[in-house]
């Protein structure tokens, strides 16, 4: 892939979270950062970009929405005040954003959320996990009796895209073109405009006709629900579902992809938890909170809104900030022995989903699979090792997964 | 023992109501709140700890 930005020489004054070394080498660097008396990195690149790695910052950003604005989550090399005046490129402004809520601040923000709340609230999940676990089994049984398997590519990747596409109403068929519009959004950061604009259009259309198909024989799914709803007495604008529509199908899929990639990775590497977790099934799920904190996948961004003292640094308006949660997540005033993976660890306020207003909405849902994603590997292949770390790739940006995750299988049922 | 969610920091984790269904429940938005007044039953007091120690926004307070 072609690179705007080249390799990282210093992390402290010059990281790039899209680099492909920052997620491979995640762990180290922020330790590093933080050993050299930097709990908030800068970089010029993106137009200016920080990086605050303590869960005190983290948590302080995600309250402050006076501060910092949601308009844009995702560090680009266009920051929207500098479109704003180009029709073509400029996106809605806040408090409203191109994919609400997720986009969106205060006031509008909850009016927008509040549509999309009850489709993912637990009540609504929970039954979801029979139609998941039988997903689970067809996807290992594919895979027939080979020695290695590719946990991410033949597993991970495809139940959250299965979900998401059939709650939206969305052919199955088009999961490539979903991965590859997910890859645009939040991989490609880093890659020429004019490549990236190109399939923004694209994927844009697609949703436009799939949208206009909706309206023209309505059935029952998420996007007819959002046709249908309404936000302070209107129905939403066709731009409006689009963007939820964008949201949905964005965050519902390599999120979760990542999350169930992160989880079969430790075990993969990590034989006791994977014996214990073999042999005690009843113990996955609070392994799973586990995995979230210590490998959580989410980063998110804001911009700052007026120029303002954070910590020690002078943060500009229009300046982007990552949200680390990851990062809050081993954070040694936070959680006792951070760096350390334990499957039963009792106190675990971890924020892998967010803090505040923007708690993501598909928590239950990615939980749900995350859960019977691995209670099935492991029901299926009790006993797996990481074939290698050169083979293993991991996802660039601010998404954090194995892309490609060989393992070999050493016992199977 | 008894506990309360604090509605204005609840964000809808709903780690509460996995952990503990018998003391919290979760309306159709997500948001949590506690069963029976918030009285915790005898024996169930760990299970109460369990759902305040995973609480990622601090929002459920105990009264002893």
């Amino acid at each position: 892939m072609t690179s705007v930005y080249g390799p990282v020489a210093d992390w402290q004054t010059d990281f790039d979270h899209a680099d492909p070394e920052y997620n491979r080498n995640i762990h180290a660097i922020w330790e590093d950062l933080k050993a050299a008396g930097c709990p908030i990195a800068h970089t010029e690149r993106y137009g200016g970009v920080w990086l605050p790695l303590t869960h005190e910052m983290v948590h302080e950003i995600a309250y402050d929405t006076d501060h910092f604005t949601s308009r844009n989550v995702v560090v680009g090399q266009i920051k929207p005040h500098e479109v704003d005046h180009d029709p073509e490129l400029a996106s809605p402004p806040a408090p409203i954003g191109g994919a609400p809520p997720i986009t969106s601040d205060p006031p509008f923000h909850q009016h927008a959320r509040r549509i999309l709340l009850p489709a993912f609230a637990p009540k609504k999940i929970d039954p979801l996990r029979s139609e998941i676990e039988k997903m689970c089994n067809e996807l290992i049984d594919k895979m027939g009796d080979k020695d290695v398997v590719d946990a991410a590519v033949e597993y991970s990747q495809h139940i959250p895209v299965m979900i998401i596409a059939h709650m939206l109403g969305l052919p199955l068929e088009d999961a490539d073109r979903f991965r590859g519009w997910v890859h645009l959004v939040l991989e490609s950061v880093n890659a020429p405009r004019e490549e990236r604009e190109a399939k923004f259009q694209e994927f844009g259309e697609y949703l436009e006709m799939h949208i206009r198909d909706h309206m023209e024989n309505p059935r029952e799914d998420l996007i007819n629900d959002l046709l249908n709803a309404e936000v302070m007495g209107n129905t939403l604008t066709p731009e409006m579902v689009q963007g939820m529509v964008i949201l949905i199908l964005i965050a519902g899929i390599d999120t979760t992809w990542s999350g169930i990639g992160n989880s079969i990775w430790h075990l993969a590497t990590n034989a006791v938890d994977r014996r214990r977790l073999a042999e005690n099934p009843d113990m996955i799920p609070m392994a799973v909170e586990e995995f979230l904190r210590a490998y959580a996948p989410v980063t998110m961004a804001r911009l700052v809104t007026e120029d303002h003292e954070f910590h020690g640094v002078q943060m500009k308006q229009h300046d982007w900030v990552l949200l680390p949660f990851p990062a809050a997540n081993r954070d040694p005033e936070q959680f006792e022995n951070p760096a350390e993976v334990v499957i039963d660890r009792e106190v675990n306020r971890h924020s892998a989903f967010g803090l505040g207003i923007h708690r993501c909405i598909g928590s239950n849902l990615a939980r749900l699979e995350m859960n019977v994603a691995v209670k099935v590997f492991l029901e299926r292949f009790p006993d797996f090792e990481l074939v290698t770390d050169e083979e293993t790739v991991w996802s660039t940006g601010q998404v954090r997964g194995p892309r490609r995750l060989p393992v070999r299988v050493l016992s199977r049922h | 023992m008894r506990v309360r969610v604090d509605s204005s920091k609840c964000q809808g984790h709903n780690r509460c109501y996995a952990l503990a269904p018998e003391l919290f429940d979760v309306d159709d938005l997500g948001n949590a709140f506690e069963l029976n007044d918030g009285v915790v039953p005898a024996g169930l007091e760990d299970k109460a700890r369990l759902a305040i120690a995973n609480c990622p926004e601090f929002a459920i307070i105990i009264e002893e």
